[in-house]
């Protein structure tokens, strides 16, 4: 009768709330009734609730908060405190970080102070939500796989607002927070340091990154194309191999004559995910600091191709004699 | 059973066109098709032009060029014989003359006619309208891009049609933007950036690049020629500077960064296309026509005429050009007024213009200092000799100095060396044999600047006959 449940779940089972396993003694007690949600269900599980909050939640949140709030007044006060313009201008605008001349030396508050400020709040924020997925895992006795993925993430973070801007010896150099603005930084980046493309370790985040989403794609395509014998119960097939994984096994061999294993195909999803922005990091890290012209590099170390010339030779006027200044 | 049957298939067919409608509002931002793309490089080098032939046809009729007016006679009575008050193009027949100023009737103020400039009422040699002393300024202007400036506008030149397209006031000029409205001064600076702004092509990038840039002479390059870090401290933040005046220069021409350059590296000039030089030369000449003449004409115009900071108009690269890769696509409207070409009036660099170039005509002089000196240089000397000459010539003219300052350094010292400045270049007239009662000195001016630092351009001298 009730088909199987996959991505988009057609059928929900309503069965009463579960409370999850029982927490270790001297632990803060969940919050919240638990409380089905029909919408909720067809993604994902239509249970909401209890949420495990603890110490290093609460304060998380507060410092995201006192962040965000920062950036939002500010942006708000950046238009005169215009609400129209603060909802029609809101990709636009931005909380900057402070003018390269005042070093890493403190700015006024309008200067960059806030910029500062909410950085440090924000980073507060996330590393104690580290701190807490780590010991939700260990509570639970898992592994700590996705605080570690997390903190991939928080390395690139950290490189961009504050170990490549320490380096450089300039807050200035950092990244500002806002839609539009982080983005045209982002580009204004590459442009000064003579184009990312050619910075090894850009290349090879990019290819982590595409990477991850062809392994996602892959995974979750041959999960799904064998869930009709059971497939999607991954992790009892690692230990006992049922016929789903026979079949996504043999699928991919006979289609490109090599295969993962259920427990491998994780590892290998994982290692991309998180080599993603580990190996970004050190490319952002080493921009300024060790190289400064990624293009001129790539053709000082021969990566970067030549090409016939197709126009008349060009040179720089400013080297001309008798040109105006 | 057959209940839930029915709404899943409610459900199923639905989906697909919440996703069309939520696609449809996503490209809601983009441009209609269709788009052409023209390769002008190297295969695979993505050297490619992206053009919207629908845009283009809109773009083409507003810069279609007018018929020019036939020929005038050159033979009769000069116009400086004739009328009075000639400052310029006085060597022209009556009939030239008569020619430029239908022209210019034409170019600039169709709709109001020669009372635009000529009083009503008034002798035509009066020069009680400003818009009188603006137009012959903007002559000068012409003659000096036309002789000048070939290296940016070759031998199409320009004339005041190329800016002008039928109005008193071209439809592209800037200004200073105002200082931003705050509320209170402690929270919600956006550093001059981060605001819708057409002006970078709605870029988030910072909205006025044009006052350090094309006012002042602030350093453009901010990618460093060295492989590894060597003395290049440019930031990311100044990047954006350069980032939002070449985004109004890609706008302007109605070009991509490809027209220009090789985007793999923005900076070697070897991978750019020979309009990244002609582009190059036009930074400079719209540099040099706001210093030289939209700057000094500030207290000329009514303060309604100026800008929020009362900053006079100034050019950028979008006043001639309007959208064309070249203004009204190259067509010529200098052949057939050769009179606007012109007299080389300025001399900024050795070797830049032959000295037998400079003739009588002259009827103004920039003189550029070197860094807290007030010392006369060569070149200063040889364009003042020539300028006395035209004083000569002239009984009736009175020079008019005016010394400019730098913006960097301490404001009362800075004054006090234009003004040494404009004592030198006035001790030089008065030795040419120029006597005191004809030269008129002006209360020093600071070349404005947003940004801090030392620019070469506004240590300089201006002469102008008046």
């Amino acid at each position: 009768m009730a088909e199987y449940q996959n991505l988009f779940t057609r059928v929900q089972v309503a069965a009463p709330a579960y409370a999850g396993v029982p927490l270790a003694p001297g632990s803060k007690k969940r919050d919240g009734v638990p409380a089905h949600v029909h919408l909720f269900g067809r993604l994902g599980d239509a249970q909401i609730g209890p949420i495990y909050l603890g110490w290093l939640g609460l304060i998380s949140i507060i410092c995201f908060f006192a962040a965000f709030e920062i950036i939002g007044l500010n942006m708000l006060a950046s238009v005169n405190w215009d609400v129209v313009q603060f909802v029609r201008q809101l990709p636009w605008l931005a909380l900057e970080p402070p003018p390269p001349e005042y070093g890493l030396k403190m700015p006024p508050l309008n200067q960059g102070g806030w910029w500062l400020l909410a950085g440090f709040l924000l980073t507060a924020s996330i590393l104690l939500w580290w701190a807490r997925m780590y010991r939700r895992a260990r509570a639970l006795g898992m592994g700590t796989h996705v605080a570690w993925a997390f903190a991939a993430a928080i390395w690139l973070y950290l490189v961009l607002g504050f170990f490549r801007p320490i380096l450089m010896g300039s807050w200035g150099e950092a990244v500002p927070f806002g839609i539009f603005p982080h983005l045209d930084w982002t580009a204004a980046f590459s442009i000064r340091y003579g184009n990312l493309f050619y910075n090894p370790f850009h290349m090879l985040s990019i290819a982590f990154l595409y990477g991850s989403a062809l392994l996602f794609a892959m995974h979750g395509a041959t999960i799904l194309a064998v869930s009709r014998f059971g497939g999607e119960r991954e992790i009892e097939q690692i230990t006992d191999r049922g016929t789903a994984s026979e079949r996504a096994a043999l699928f991919w061999r006979w289609t490109m004559g090599f295969n993962a294993t259920m427990e491998s195909i994780h590892r290998w999803a994982w290692w991309f995910a998180v080599l993603c922005p580990l190996t970004g990091g050190i490319g952002i890290l080493l921009t300024g600091t060790v190289v400064d012209n990624w293009f001129l590099w790539a053709v000082k170390h021969g990566v970067a191709p030549g090409y016939p010339a197709v126009f008349p030779a060009v040179s720089d006027p400013a080297l001309l004699q008798g040109v105006k200044p | 059973m057959s209940h839930r049957l029915d709404k899943r298939h409610v459900v199923v067919r639905t989906t697909p066109w919440l996703f069309v409608a939520a696609a449809a509002l996503l490209l809601a931002g983009c441009e209609r098709p269709p788009v052409d793309t023209v390769q002008i490089g190297y295969r695979g080098t993505g050297m490619e032009q992206v053009y919207n032939p629908r845009l283009l046809a809109t773009q083409a009729a507003v810069n279609a060029s007018p018929e020019a007016l036939p020929p005038a006679p050159a033979d009769g009575p000069k116009a400086k014989d004739t009328f009075k008050n000639v400052q310029v193009l006085g060597d022209q027949s009556v009939a030239e003359f008569t020619r430029t100023m239908t022209a210019m009737t034409n170019w600039v103020s169709p709709q109001q006619g020669c009372a635009y400039c000529h009083a009503a009422g008034e002798d035509l040699s009066s020069d009680k309208l400003y818009t009188k002393v603006v137009a012959r300024k903007m002559l000068q202007m012409t003659r000096h891009i036309n002789a000048d400036w070939k290296t940016h506008v070759a031998e199409t030149g320009v004339t005041c049609y190329t800016c002008h397209r039928g109005q008193p006031v071209p439809a592209e000029v800037w200004f200073t933007t105002a200082p931003q409205k705050q509320a209170t001064a402690l929270v919600g600076d956006r550093a001059g950036q981060n605001i819708a702004s057409r002006s970078v092509a709605w870029a988030s990038l910072p909205e006025d690049p044009f006052t350090p840039f094309l006012a002042s002479a602030q350093e453009i390059r901010v990618i460093g020629d060295q492989a590894l870090p060597s003395g290049n401290r440019q930031s990311t933040k100044q990047a954006e500077w350069t980032y939002g005046l070449m985004m109004h220069m890609s706008q302007s021409l109605g070009v991509n960064c490809t027209y220009c350059h090789n985007s793999r590296s923005f900076a070697q000039w070897d991978a750019s296309t020979p309009q990244r030089a002609t582009a190059w030369h036009g930074i400079r000449m719209a540099r040099d026509l706001n210093q030289a003449y939209m700057l000094p004409l500030t207290s000329v115009f009514p303060a309604s005429r100026n800008g929020p900071t009362g900053d006079v108009a100034k050019v950028n690269c979008a006043t001639c050009h309007q959208g064309a890769y070249k203004p009204l696509y190259g067509a010529s409207l200098l052949k057939a007024h050769p009179e606007l070409g012109g007299v080389k009036v300025e001399v900024t660099a050795p070797a830049a213009a032959p000295a037998a170039a400079a003739p009588a005509a002259v009827d103004s002089a920039t003189v550029f200092f070197a860094v807290g000196s007030s010392a006369l240089s060569d070149d200063g000397a040889k364009s003042l000799a020539a300028l006395a000459e035209s004083l000569k010539a002239n009984a009736s003219a009175k020079a008019v100095i005016s010394g400019y300052h730098s913006a960097s350094g301490s404001l009362t010292q800075n004054q006090e060396l234009a003004k040494q400045r404009a004592f030198a270049v006035r001790d030089a007239l008065k030795a040419a044999g120029i006597g005191a009662d004809r030269v008129v000195l002006e209360k020093p001016q600071s070349a404005e600047a947003n940004l801090s630092g030392e620019d070469p351009k506004a240590r300089r001298v201006e002469v102008a006959l008046k």
